[in-house]
């Protein structure tokens, strides 16, 4: 099987950890994955904060991109459900703006195609136990579009209950939003400041020593929130944890 | 004015209805051209309407459904006796307004009349009829009145304004309702159910205990404007062929 | 009446601006928290005892959407089955108009005075301001709306109005308000909940007994027969509906269902949604007037300013089928945080985010920044009882404020402009953009970055701020994943793919 990794801007620009962690556990499950260098990113910053259009160039892209892959591997649940969830609405519009159907077929050939990390590990490879050791107390943050949009359900938390070592810590309130939300993070900075500071104070109360989601972008608001209140609690995302193992500590 | 006479209303000077005329295709217009992608051909039964959801949640015998309206009513603070004997209810109704102090009833114009019958004559009876002012009722203790139907699942009763429950107002202003159901033929599971017997013409009033406020902090609180104690009985099978004044 | 002053959302600050303030009121916060968190659990277990709950969801889009796409028809026959049954039916094409039906009708009968059932639709309309204008007082009789008017305030929740006070301050506006607007506060009046009802009860007693003419809304009109229906908990919704000689109902053009019978899947899906009940303690039906039962005279006045416009866009429609829980705001993080007010509207949290917009427009800098108050989180839609998307909405609207297009401005097709004050954002938007889809400048960029990772600032200037004031930024890593997978080629051949890996802690 052809599988790429969609790596995300974000990720690739401040994260490069991750991407490296998905590449090392897709290997060690024994899964060819390759890295499309023409890739950039899914466009949802500017589909989110209303510049459709400007969405347009990078959603094909991304069907270009990945033309020749029968995988696309993100560690990004937000990006995974930009591509699924908004890629056909962009079709359907640019159609119903007269400008033929050349939109809604990439997103046709992009969405069935386009996997969060732990669907296409618990999915597509069907594995739950990856092999992975991380002796860390962890709590785990369900970030939004995984769990509403992606609806990714148990999938994390199985694999997270795999892990050797692992001791998972609940989060109270865990499934409400950290406040990031892209650009609100920017354009109602109180609101989101006041989202990130009580999701914050939730984690370090855990005890944990760490927390893990599944977005980086997330994690971005989230750790920066954690190390401005002083706290010690590290984000982490889960493709490190799970690229951990006795041999190889991430 | 005459309340069936549309055009009465609409001959005053500065009439609002001819006002309304021209806003009434102005707003008709709106929505046809707001709907001009819906194909002209299609109608309203074109448009898929799933009714895949139950018509009654669980499955329970008629004596269960009894018990779930019962605990429903319950929960939500009304006061549940049951009168399975149809001997008993006279005496029960006495006993729940003597309990109460009660001085006065209101007594709707087809309450069958041996309900009231174990009442003492000093309970001052007070039919329900036009003249009846608010403040008429104010001043009344108690209503006795039946029902329509009642919902199990939800702890409904609905009234109809039928006979043997009276105009609206007289379970409304006064601070105490006795409600009697007939468990033979009065109680269904579900909201579904209901709805197929209710005939909308008739003015309904849905109770599900007595009047309660959410506005403080959000947490329920029994007991405004509505009447603030709610006593229902269940009056048993026996019973059935006595009360039914249809 | 020294009580007739009227609070108005009229020049309100855009919403990031409100939220500002609000986010900062500690016991805003604390009366928001307490409140959305005691109706979010118990609503979740009110919906979970029923196992069709998703079916019945369906249903409910499905009857408003079928409504909504011959909305012209079932109006129609809404009218003619009120008319049949003793109503006149008045038609408001703005809140002005709508506003200028019901005084006439007031002044008809004669009366100074109406008692009020908690309508949105009067709230959305100013309706209050405009019969004062009148010289006609109207008295607010649901719990909460009376306690947003004596306190001169402006309704923060649609559901509970006066979300934002807490018992005590409440207790306060009775003890220091009541005796201006009727019968005084009972002496020594404690801040238990069920005193407090106990008051609100004495001091609208006398209103209700004698009320000549009341004013309502209506959660749902049955089309084929004209039944109105008003769900509610207190029973000051039961007094106006049915003591008053004349009964006047302001209801959105909407709120129309086909039938009936079509009233047992939205019975069942709001009281669960809104006050977490199995079923609300009243509803009331009625179909035109009644022989003495009830009142003689019925005007049902519907209500466009907005609807229209807000039907014609094919994404937004939706919007049209809320059925008013406020689900949507109980569950919402930015709603417990900003506060309604923040909303500028009587439709506040993700609702009004979306509503507010689509009735009123997207000009004003207020209503153009609503679509933006929300993080997209989602929480707001898997909770909707009928399904409305909101976040989907939210996206759409924001499109139509940057960069504008086709929308329906009362009742006329037009192509819009983008909204005022987006150019910087739209100018860095399309760079973005440009950077991101040439890779080879976007990799250069990345790697000026690295190479000028050790003189960041820790907290940046300028709109950058907004991130640095309360998070700390990124470290910006030594290379980027682009690069390290071009200098290892992915680490290939080490087996564990790690080879050559940088940390960036």
């Amino acid at each position: 099987m052809r599988v790429a990794l969609f790596i995300t801007c974000v990720n690739d620009t401040l994260y490069p950890r991750t991407g490296q962690a998905v590449v090392a556990l897709l290997r060690r499950l024994g899964v060819d994955v390759g890295f499309p260098e023409a890739q950039s990113c899914c466009g949802q910053p500017q589909f989110n904060t209303g510049y459709r259009h400007e969405t347009e160039p990078l959603m094909r892209r991304y069907a270009m991109a990945f033309r020749d892959y029968e995988y696309v591997v993100t560690p990004s649940g937000s990006c995974a459900a930009m591509v699924r969830d908004n890629y056909p609405r962009m079709g359907a519009k640019a159609a119903a703006e007269g400008r033929g159907q050349e939109l809604a077929d990439a997103a046709a050939e992009a969405v069935p195609k386009t996997y969060e990390l732990t669907e296409f590990l618990t999915d597509v490879l069907k594995v739950t136990d990856v092999g992975a050791y991380y002796p860390h107390t962890v709590t785990y943050h369900p970030t939004c579009h995984g769990l509403r949009m992606l609806k990714l359900g148990d999938r994390p938390r199985s694999l997270l209950a795999a892990v050797r070592g692992l001791d998972l810590v609940e989060l109270p309130g865990a499934e409400e939003c950290c406040g990031f939300g892209g650009t609100f993070a920017v354009k109602n900075a109180a609101v989101s400041a006041a989202m990130g500071a009580d999701k914050a104070r939730n984690i370090t109360a855990t005890g944990a020593e760490a927390v893990c989601t599944l977005d980086n972008s997330c994690q971005l608001h989230i750790g920066g929130t954690l190390a401005r209140q002083g706290s010690t609690v590290r984000p982490v995302h889960l493709a490190e944890i799970l690229a951990s193992t006795e041999g190889d500590v991430w | 004015m005459t309340p069936r006479d549309p055009g009465t209303q609409g001959a005053s000077a500065q009439s609002p209805s001819a006002q309304g005329l021209g806003s009434r295709a102005l707003v008709m217009a709106r929505i046809r051209r707001a709907l001009a992608d819906v194909p002209r051909a299609e109608t309203p039964d074109e448009v898929p309407v799933e009714r895949s959801y139950h018509r009654v949640h669980g499955d329970r015998n008629a004596a269960r459904t009894v018990d779930l309206l019962a605990e429903n009513l319950a929960d939500y603070r009304a006061i549940v006796h049951r009168a399975d004997a149809p001997s008993s209810l006279p005496a029960l109704i006495a006993r729940l307004l003597a309990d109460r102090g009660a001085t006065s009833v209101v007594v709707p114009p087809g309450l069958p009349e041996a309900w009231l019958s174990a009442v003492p004559d000093a309970v001052r009876r007070v039919p329900d009829t036009a003249e009846l002012t608010p403040h008429d009722l104010d001043a009344v203790s108690s209503v006795v009145t039946g029902c329509a139907v009642a919902i199990a699942e939800t702890g409904t009763v609905v009234l109809d304004a039928a006979p043997d429950q009276g105009r609206r107002r007289i379970t409304l202003v006064p601070d105490h309702h006795i409600c009697v159901i007939r468990v033979t033929d009065q109680v269904v599971d579900s909201v579904p159910e209901a709805l197929e017997r209710l005939d909308p013409a008739r003015p309904l009033t849905w109770i599900s205990g007595p009047s309660a406020t959410s506005d403080i902090e959000l947490d329920r609180v029994e007991g405004v404007h509505g009447p603030r104690t709610l006593e229902v009985i269940l009056t048993g099978p026996e019973s059935a062929g006595q009360s039914d004044q249809s | 009446m020294s009580g007739t002053h009227q609070a108005t959302y009229l020049g309100m600050p855009a919403f990031p601006r409100a939220a500002d303030a609000s986010t900062r009121n500690t016991q805003l916060r604390a009366n928001l928290r307490h409140a959305t968190h005691i109706i979010r659990a118990k609503r979740a277990t009110a919906v979970a005892e029923l196992d069709d709950w998703s079916r019945l969801r369906a249903a409910g889009a499905a009857i408003k959407d079928r409504t909504l796409r011959h909305l012209d028809q079932y109006l129609e026959r809404l009218e003619s089955a009120v008319t049949a049954a003793g109503g006149q039916v008045h038609w408001a094409a703005d809140a002005d108009e709508a506003n200028r039906i019901v005084t006439e009708l007031v002044r008809a009968t004669g009366e100074r005075e109406v008692v009020k059932v908690k309508s949105m639709a009067t709230q959305e309309i100013g309706l209050n301001g405009a019969l004062a204008t009148a010289g006609i007082t109207a008295y607010e009789t649901d719990l909460a709306e009376l306690i947003v008017q004596l306190g001169d305030d402006l309704p923060s929740h649609i559901l509970v109005p006066a979300i934002h006070r807490n018992r005590g301050e409440i207790r306060d506006i009775f003890t220091e308000r009541m005796a201006q607007w009727g019968r005084p506060a009972p002496e020594g009046l404690t801040d238990a909940p069920a005193d407090l009802a106990e008051a609100a009860r004495l001091h609208l007693r006398e209103k209700f007994l004698n009320a000549k003419v009341g004013i309502s809304g209506a959660n749902f009109m049955v089309a084929e027969s004209g039944t109105l229906v008003v769900v509610e908990s207190e029973g000051n919704g039961r007094m106006c509906l049915t003591l008053p000689e004349t009964l006047i109902s302001v209801v959105g053009i909407e709120k129309v269902v086909p039938t009936f019978q079509d009233l047992e899947v939205f019975l069942q899906l709001l009281p669960r949604s809104s006050t977490a009940e199995r079923m609300n303690p009243y509803t009331s039906t009625w179909t035109g007037t009644t022989d003495a039962d009830g009142p003689r005279t019925f005007h049902l006045v519907l209500l466009d300013n907005g609807r229209t416009d807000t039907l014609a866009d094919t994404v937004g429609r939706q919007a049209l089928r809320c059925i008013r829980c406020s689900a949507c705001l109980n569950v919402c993080p930015v709603y417990e945080r900003a506060g309604g007010h923040a909303y500028g509207s009587a439709y506040p949290g993700p609702i009004g985010a979306i509503l507010t917009p689509q009735l009123r427009g997207t000009q004003s800098e207020l209503d153009a920044s609503l679509p933006y108050a929300s993080s997209l989180c989602g929480a707001c839609y898997e909770v909707c009882p009928v399904a409305i998307d909101i976040p989907e909405i939210l996206v759409h609207l924001r499109e139509r404020v940057v960069e504008g297009g086709p929308a329906s401005v009362r009742g006329t097709r037009t192509v819009i402009k983008p909204a005022k004050g987006h150019a910087a954002e739209r100018a860095a938007m399309r760079a973005a953009r440009w950077a991101l889809d040439h890779p080879r400048l976007l990799r250069t960029g990345q790697q000026l970055a690295s190479r000028t990772r050790r003189f960041h600032p820790r907290r940046l200037p300028g709109p950058g701020r907004a991130w640095s004031d309360t998070r700390e930024l990124p470290k910006v890593p030594e290379e980027s994943f682009r690069d390290w997978w071009r200098r290892t080629g992915g680490g290939s051949g080490a087996g564990s793919g790690t080879e050559g890996r940088k940390t960036t802690t």
